[in-house]
């Protein structure tokens, strides 16, 4: 049949099963949305307040759910509004389709009002992307979108559509979309066959998984995994949720906030086996002196990140699950490594993740939020102190549980993750862990939040500084506060109210656990306010430039 | 270990013939911080695809990377290193040199050892085309420099595999 390219855009989401869009209109994408208008009954759109927002709804969206999120924007300013949620969804390695409305393509290129080379702009920071200058194109062009969204290591995609493709018509005819290939072509026996030889011949392994873990739904067989293998285990800040906080075998996360027993396992140990990992600099800190006891084996589907940034002794390429099922499957016998355990055991009763500051109120607070949370619930957040705690305290249970913006640390993610995660989980109860600074950046989301009337926790732990840049001013530049002290006297509660939307407040002394009962019985949208110490800070900490076993602010219990 | 040591590598690239690939391939190096060295595009026998030669500068396992890293974007179809060893390397340059100094037999007799060709003559100067791997090229642009270079432009570096196959058939090659 003829259709319209507009028509051709939504039907094509249809083709992929997208009920859920996130996005904002415009000149350049009036089409579109008139075709949405048409399909409201197969697609939800989500307005935001702003399109940054949209495109952190579709990647909290897609990390939730595990699906591709869609984000759409008119051309120009909209496009260029994009940006920050794209590149977040690419470091983080997140499935994501972005729609960009364009000027006409005569008028391309001529500086026409609203016109931006988006495809130009966000080439280093997308998997792939587009610029459709002929409808005939238009349907192939959507569906490689998704295919190269979902596929390998995922990321973000965009297409860029001028208003007069939008509006041309040509022949559609329906397809149905391809199934993921699970990649394994360039994993080898011999990398195989070494590897169950170097964990065969460990005394001391340690796992380090990463993100990747998560993205490929690969948890299941990690957690098989390490009692095949019968070690510990860390996680980098992208795989929290990999492994239960609570299992033995996890020894929380690694590197520059890693806990001692992470950092003090990967330093001491004989193997690391690395998971869907980068070797983040945030993780390595000083790449010499990094696992260097260690052989390494890797995992990863992208060989790109094969010895980027530390050499390793054995990879395997490939997904994440295949090559677990594959080296399960040669191992055969389960190894044992009781001493070792023991070791690490002993570790965390000596190390114990504590605060030894002068409040705990932030660890407090995500305490009786664990009492709260089950399985299926989702916390988010915002990046800095609050973000690090939420790491360290919160309970992890489960995989595309706890959304965080690792890669590009972007302030103001949450709020627009939260749309995303709770549009796509409609049962679970989502809580944005967010510091005052980071609320400040895309608070407007309130306004979404209160239109669609999201159940969602908003809470702000309020130091009123950006914490955790004041946290390194005070350790590492003499404690000259520049800029980072947010003295205006906003009412976060007032601001809620603005909006629609119920306010709380947790001050010292209170029961944080009632309070955030309570919030959740409301079954609306609440910001909850908690007020907590200028000074507190996140530890323990690897000063810049340190190997990570020598870490600041490390709590030790006497064991004797 | 990786071998340290910073040689020049010749990649030979096969990309979809799309607007904006080579945007996609000279942007990954610059924001990656690989120096590229020479670059040459062209069309191929195949209307759907170019090939590209990028000569870097680096150790191996920056080229490793490097590699690693091209073979991710969607519109590349197949990379490979080409060496000394495993293919041809050529390049084309177009010299005018100055003759006002009445060297130009000179010149001519210079031209002749290297099999240059007189593209251009004036009063005043002469043109060259010359041919050839990198050496050649630098021998001659050595030998040519004192009589004076009024301008220089050069193709930089195309290669090609030696052997029967075609880098198309080429398979994928673990670094």
């Amino acid at each position: 049949m003829e259709l319209t390219g507009a028509k051709i855009i939504v039907e094509c989401l249809i083709e992929q099963n997208v009920d859920t869009v996130f996005g904002y209109p415009g000149g350049a994408v009036l089409p579109l949305y008139d075709a949405l208008y048409d399909k409201s009954d197969k697609i939800t759109h989500v307005l935001t307040a702003h399109e940054q927002g949209a495109s952190h709804a579709a990647d909290g969206y897609a990390r939730s759910t595990g699906k591709v999120g869609i984000c759409i924007a008119t051309s120009g300013p909209g496009a260029t509004n994009l940006v920050t949620g794209i590149a977040t969804a690419q470091m983080d390695s997140v499935p994501l389709v972005a729609i960009t409305g364009n000027v006409p393509v005569t008028l391309l290129g001529k500086d026409s009002f609203q016109e931006v080379d988006i495809s130009g702009i966000t080439m280093p920071i997308t998997k792939h992307n587009y610029i459709v200058k002929d409808v005939k194109d238009l349907a192939n062009i959507m569906r490689e979108a998704f295919e190269i969204a979902v596929s390998g290591r995922p990321g973000p995609v965009l297409i860029d559509i001028p208003k007069d493709v939008q509006t041309s018509v040509c022949e559609y005819k329906a397809a149905t979309p391809c199934e993921k290939e699970l990649v394994f072509d360039r994993l080898s026996d011999e990398s195989l066959e070494e590897a169950v030889r170097l964990l065969k011949e460990s005394e001391n392994p340690m796992c380090y998984v990463g993100g990747g873990v998560i993205i490929s739904d690969a948890s299941e067989k990690v957690r098989t995994f390490l009692d095949l293998i019968d070690a510990p285990s860390c996680v980098s800040l992208m795989g929290c949720g990999a492994i239960r906080s609570d299992s033995h075998r996890y020894t929380g996360l690694v590197g520059m906030h890693g806990s001692k027993v992470s950092n003090v396992c990967v330093n001491n140990c004989d193997l690391l086996i690395v998971i869907g990992a980068r070797f983040s600099d945030r993780v390595v800190s000083k790449a010499s002196s990094f696992a260097k006891n260690a052989k390494i084996i890797q995992i990863d589907v992208d060989p790109a990140e094969i010895d980027k940034n530390i050499a390793t002794t054995c990879h395997l390429l490939g997904d994440i699950n295949v090559v677990l099922e594959k080296l399960c499957d040669k191992i055969k016998k389960p190894l044992v490594h009781d001493e070792w355990m023991e070791t690490v055991a002993q570790y965390k009763r000596r190390f114990p993740l504590l605060t030894n500051q002068e409040s705990q109120r932030a660890s407090e607070v995500i305490h009786a939020l664990n009492d709260i949370l089950g399985e299926n619930d989702i916390v988010t957040t915002e990046v800095g102190q609050h973000q690090i705690w939420s790491a360290q305290f919160v309970d992890h249970k489960n995989p595309r549980r706890f959304l965080t913006s690792g890669g590009l640390g972007t302030m103001g993610y949450g709020t627009g993750a939260s749309i995303g995660a709770q549009m796509g989980n409609k049962n679970s109860r989502v809580v944005n862990i967010a510091g005052d600074g980071c609320f400040r950046m895309n608070s407007n989301e309130l306004t979404t939040i209160s239109k669609y009337n999201l159940p969602i926790v908003i809470i702000v732990m309020n130091n009123h500084t950006l914490g955790m840049v004041r946290q390194w001013q005070t350790l590492f530049y003499k404690g000259h506060y520049s800029q980072t002290t947010l003295d205006t006297p906003i009412d976060w509660l007032l601001l809620a109210k603005a909006y629609g939307v119920e306010g709380r407040r947790i001050s010292p002394g209170d029961d944080a656990k009632k309070i955030l009962e309570e919030a959740f019985e409301l079954k609306k949208p609440v910001v909850i306010d908690v007020e907590i110490p200028l000074d507190d800070k996140v530890f323990p900490i690897v000063p810049p430039g340190n190997s990570i076993k020598d870490m600041q602010g490390v709590v030790e219990i006497d064991l004797i | 270990m990786a071998d340290l040591k910073e040689m020049r590598f010749t990649l030979s690239l096969l990309v979809k013939n799309h607007s904006g690939v080579l945007q996609r391939v000279v942007g990954l190096f610059s924001r990656r911080g690989y120096n590229i060295d020479s670059l040459s595009v062209g069309r191929t026998n195949d209307d759907g695809v170019s090939r590209i030669t990028i000569v870097i500068l680096g150790d191996t396992s920056i080229v490793k990377q490097i590699k690693n890293q091209v073979e991710k974007l969607v519109d590349v179809i197949r990379v490979s290193i080409i060496t000394a060893e495993n293919g041809i390397q050529s390049e084309l340059i177009l010299i005018k040199l100055s003759t006002e100094n009445g060297n130009r037999t000179n010149v001519i007799e210079l031209s002749e050892l290297f099999k240059a060709k007189v593209v251009d003559v004036t009063h005043t100067t002469i043109t060259l085309q010359l041919t050839g791997s990198n050496n050649k090229i630098q021998s001659f642009l050595d030998l040519a420099t004192p009589f004076g270079i009024v301008e220089l432009t050069r193709t930089g570096i195309t290669a090609i595999g030696r052997g029967e196959k075609s880098l198309k058939d080429t398979p994928y090659e673990q670094l």
